[in-house]
């Protein structure tokens, strides 16, 4: 008896529309957020993400909508997010049916945040989101849909974020985002290391053999993945039960 | 009958508000002593911060009406926080006084392992549940949380293990509660709502 690791899909959405691109860029129509979250709803996934990756401010009210859309569709935990910047903003995106909330650029500004949000809405309702990409020896966070470069360390970072209030690392390698090249390992492991909090890993999921990986090696809590499951590449069970077989404990569903 | 979601602030109440929908349970939120005392069954969500959960509790009026039902033999099911809230304190608001259910005290979980207890888990059941009736026994459930009750005597029907042995559910006459998060657990979760709503339609 152990805590499963989770597989989380994740809806990179423009506000209202699924949008994939590579490396952040080149981004194209992949569905309805409702539909999407009620076919993995049913087909086990663990938790489900939504993110907003334009996350302009004249459209925060369609983006609520959204949330609002695909919790109706899920019996299973929602995190959402995307240009959270303030604590009101967080409670808008709680009230519409998330139960975790992202943060990212604004936490890098004004750290505090974290320290706010998790004073109003608690550890276990605050995900630090750190974009990361390989700079000499070491990881740099990335800002903008990982186009501005903060100077910060990624691995640093995270452990101040968690020093500050955030209750989860959602950790995405800029490097393998959407190249379906394997999660990158040495990056999640070494956030692993340094922090108590659960670390959710992302960027460059491809076959139950990268989910394996990631979790024996990487040592993630849980792995987040968008195109090869909307694009059913992969199936979510059949995917839970490599990863059973392979002596990694799983949610078994269906 | 008259199902009740007590309506204090609480995140997670449109949630078992869907999920009873999904079952085909109607209820109401009551946010009154007045609407508290009308009512068949009560449930208590709850996500966040102990000392806030019993404040907001205590501005509305809602602690000793709250009590009055379960004395009357009202069921009452607490989710998550509302676990934490029916003990008589917790670590994470030292002073603040809980509804005194359990006379036990909610501690911190030991940071052995990760914290937040933070994904789905499996239980170990070590008495009769009316909760856990019909849900197989390696169903896993949702937690989201870093304090818990380590012991609620013979009330603990089934316990978790995460960086310590915790209660998971806690049964005693009228009163049910769980760690997990019902309304967030998929088809396990569906059935232990459905168990209560059925319990509570039972008058004893």
């Amino acid at each position: 008896m152990s805590l499963a690791h989770r597989i989380i899909p994740c809806l990179d959405t423009d506000g209202e529309r699924v949008v994939k691109g590579v490396q952040f860029v080149n981004l194209r129509d992949a569905g309805d957020p409702a539909a999407l979250a009620a076919r993995y709803n049913i087909e086990g996934a663990d938790e489900l993400v939504v993110l907003d990756i334009a996350a302009s401010r004249d459209h925060r009210p369609t983006f609520l909508e959204t949330i609002r859309r695909v919790a109706a569709e899920l019996a299973i935990p929602l995190t959402a997010g995307g240009g959270v910047a303030t604590v009101d903003e967080g409670r808008a995106i709680l009230r519409a049916g998330a139960d975790k909330l992202t943060v990212n650029t604004a936490a890098i500004r004004r750290p505090e945040l974290l320290t706010s949000l998790a004073a109003e809405f608690g550890s276990q309702a605050v995900v630090l989101a750190i974009d990361a990409k390989r700079v000499g020896d070491h990881w740099e966070a990335f800002v903008r849909g990982g186009s501005v470069p903060t100077g910060l360390d990624a691995v640093a970072w995270a452990r101040q974020g968690v020093e500050c209030g955030a209750g989860e690392i959602l950790i995405t390698s800029m490097d393998r985002d959407g190249m379906r090249s394997g999660f990158d390992c040495a990056l999640t492991a070494a956030i692993s290391r340094v922090v108590n909090v659960p670390v959710i890993a992302s960027g460059g999921a491809d076959a139950p053999e990268t989910f394996l990986e990631v979790f024996r090696e990487g040592r993630a809590d849980a792995a987040l993945a968008a195109s090869i499951f909307h694009d059913r590449i992969q199936g979510l069970g059949e995917l839970k039960r490599y990863l059973g077989e392979h002596g990694i404990s799983v949610r078994q569903t269906g | 009958m008259n199902i009740a979601l007590v309506e204090y602030g609480a995140g997670n109440l449109p949630s078992v508000e869907r999920a009873l929908t999904r079952l085909g349970v109607e209820s109401r939120r009551a946010s009154t002593p007045e609407m508290l005392a009308s009512c068949d069954a009560l449930i208590l969500p709850g996500v966040g911060h102990f000392g806030a959960l019993m404040r907001s509790l205590t501005e509305r009026s809602l602690v000793k009406p709250l009590r009055d039902a379960v004395a009357s033999g009202v069921p009452l099911l607490g989710i998550c926080l509302g676990l934490q809230a029916m003990f008589a304190a917790s670590d994470e608001a030292i002073g603040d006084a809980g509804l005194g259910l359990f006379p036990q005290n909610v501690s911190a979980l030991p940071p052995t392992g990760r914290l937040p207890h933070m994904g789905w888990n499996q239980l170990r059941r070590v008495r009769h549940s009316v909760l856990l009736e019909g849900v197989p026994q390696d169903a896993y459930f949702y937690f989201a949380h870093s304090y818990a009750a380590l012991d609620a005597g013979e009330a603990a029907v089934a316990l978790c293990d995460h960086s310590a042995s915790f209660v998971a559910v806690l049964e005693q006459e009228n009163v049910f509660a769980a760690q997990f998060h019902p309304e967030k657990s998929g088809p396990a979760g569906a059935q232990v709502l459905s168990n209560f709503v059925r319990r509570a339609g039972k008058k004893q």
